[in-house]
């Protein structure tokens, strides 16, 4: 006997708005990057044309202009994470940041250990740094984390031993928005006289960040997932209590205290700084502001449907991250379905290696439920109306592929999907 | 990733989605795939015992936009054909049809894979099933 499924009809129209007055396609992939913020490109203009100067050249006004410019980005920064200025060293972006903080803490302290200390669900920007370092004799420990996305702080203690000189954990993650306990990591590394690194790229400009009280030596910072530009980003480099050290990974004239040659990107500079200025003044309304919409997400969508797991902690979490698996719906034909919708997966089809999230995969979440997770990424111009609009149609087009799935027949059925053996397992 | 016409028209449009029952002897049911490498496919074919005629076929899938399309098009084409005809069709043929891109050729095999066992299943039936029916009668 046949029995035929009615499948709701997905709407393929092309569409600027909908009645809501929701403007399509919604940006909602906030920790990719950002939309830069009008008030920082407005700061930036006069920094390509006007005031173009070489902010190193010491002898005329052109210089001095740019040179300004730099230093106010300077304070801003330093402002925003309780730094002073001279801590504050401009880089291309986190990425960099990162390899400057991880190799240049390695080959500045190679006397006296080789031991680094990292976690599983670092960017790739730190594991994979920490992966060449390997090459070169360095061992480096790569800690796992708990189901909810923390690292075990237990685990930190037995991991470090008289070899250990850096420990570099993430503050908060780029999936799962999960916020790491970075002051015990900062306390335990400053006992045993560690270094501390974090890449803060998701947490700065989003919750508050002080690196002297949170015993933080090295934090990475991007423009351009705080509502500043692309290509610019900074790192801060402790000077007291500890003080650091670093060699330098791009050689050339001495800027930035010798720690990164190359002439300074002005606008992105200034861009930078004024996107820290914003972040500063507005963070305390914006952070509550973005935990309600996310906050109202989830409950819209785990209202409707059934089989929806959050992925890490709800408690430490950035306020506007939501990381969801939806049981028995692949990601990629979600995100398919939800195309006026930008958001990302942490399925495996979706990715150019063919495997599911790592991140996920760390928190001992299954693969099959890895393939099934969405990332949404709130940020500061997504409006409730957007958060409603995606909440309806995540939970329409999971409706209808739920009616297209084997597995959701065979888990209505009864039929425990543990126990079947499938005939692909061999992959 | 863009997603060819014919991608996005299968995606939105699946064509025989649906459930047979396995347990009848006409049906034949082939599930390929697993749940932890995303992607499950499961196609059934119900066949005239008289002609070795495919006359219906529906289909469920857990996978990309991709495999969705390729399993919904498979049904398309081996309604009306022969068990041996449709033993033919290769996911070269889906590749071509669907345009899809290198990265998603294995989900085309998997569909060849679902119809291959689809027809297994239901060529077992067959030799299982006639000694039973014929006492039966
Ligand atoms: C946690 C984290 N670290 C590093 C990076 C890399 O930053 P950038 O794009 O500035 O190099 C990103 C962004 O993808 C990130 O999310
Ligand atoms: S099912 Fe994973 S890429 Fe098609």
């Amino acid at each position: 006997m046949s029995t035929d499924v009615k499948i709701p009809q997905a709407d393929t129209q092309a569409h600027s708005t909908n009645g809501k007055g929701v403007k399509l396609p919604i940006y909602m992939d906030n920790h990719a990057t950002t939309p830069m913020d009008p008030r920082v490109l407005e700061e930036m203009l006069p920094y390509f044309m006007e005031k173009f100067g070489n902010a190193a050249s010491r002898n005329h006004s052109f210089g001095w202009a740019a040179e300004e410019g730099v230093e106010t980005a300077r304070e801003r920064i330093a402002k925003l994470v309780g730094a002073t200025t001279k801590e504050i060293i401009f880089t291309s972006g986190a990425t960099e940041s990162d390899n400057l903080a991880i190799k240049g803490v390695a080959e500045m302290y190679r006397e006296k250990g080789n031991h680094i200390i990292t976690a599983v669900t670092e960017h790739k920007a730190v594991l994979d740094t920490c992966k060449r370092l390997e090459k070169y004799g360095y061992r480096v420990t790569y800690m796992p984390v708990q189901k909810d996305g923390l690292v075990d702080l237990d685990d930190l203690k037995r991991a470090m031993d008289d070899k250990t000189i850096l420990v570099t954990i993430m503050y908060a993650n780029n999936e799962i928005g999960v916020i790491q306990p970075v002051v015990e990591i900062g306390k335990l590394c400053h006992e045993r006289g560690v270094i501390f690194h974090t890449d803060a790229t998701q947490a700065i400009g989003k919750v508050p960040v002080d690196v002297v009280k949170q015993n933080i030596d090295l934090a990475s910072i991007s423009g351009h997932k705080m509502y500043g530009p692309k290509g610019v980003g900074a790192l801060y480099v402790r000077r007291k209590n500890p003080r650091v050290q670093l060699s330098a990974i791009i050689d050339g004239g001495g800027h930035e205290r010798g720690m990164r040659s190359g002439t300074l990107n002005v606008p992105g500079i200034v861009g930078l700084g004024k996107a820290c200025a914003i972040a500063q003044e507005e963070m305390p309304q914006e952070s509550c502001r973005l935990a309600g919409l996310r906050n109202r997400l989830r409950d819209r969508i785990m209202g409707r449907l059934d089989e929806v797991y959050i992925n890490g902690s709800m408690d430490h979490r950035l306020p506007g991250n939501l990381n969801i698996s939806f049981a028995y719906v692949e990601g990629e034909s979600l995100l398919m379905g939800i195309n006026d919708i930008a958001v990302s997966s942490g399925s495996a089809c979706t990715s150019a290696t063919l495997e599911p999230s790592y991140v996920l995969k760390a928190l001992g979440t299954g693969d099959d439920l890895a393939h099934s997770s969405i990332r949404f990424g709130i940020g500061r111009f997504n409006t409730e109306a957007e958060v409603d609009y995606v909440a309806d149609r995540v939970i329409e087009t999971v409706e209808r592929l739920r009616e297209l799935s084997p597995l959701y027949e065979m888990a209505k059925e009864g039929i425990n999907l543990k126990d079947v053996k499938w005939a692909g397992e061999a992959h | 990733m863009s997603y060819s016409d014919k991608v996005i028209d299968h995606y939105n449009h699946p064509r025989n989605v649906g459930s047979m029952d396995k347990s009848s002897t006409d049906v034949g049911t082939g599930l390929v795939g697993a749940p932890e490498c995303g992607d499950v496919m499961k196609l059934q074919i119900k066949v005239n015992p008289q002609t070795n005629v495919i006359e219906d076929a529906k289909f469920k899938t857990f996978g990309c936009g991709s495999a969705i399309a390729s399993s919904s098009l498979a049904t398309e084409w081996v309604k009306g054909k022969t068990v041996d005809e449709a033993l033919a069709i290769k996911n070269m043929d889906i590749v071509k049809e669907l345009s899809l891109p290198p990265v998603k050729i294995h989900c085309s095999v998997l569909a060849e894979d679902a119809i291959r066992a689809a027809i297994g299943d239901w060529k077992k039936k067959q030799e299982t099933g006639k000694p039973v029916a014929a006492e039966a009668k």
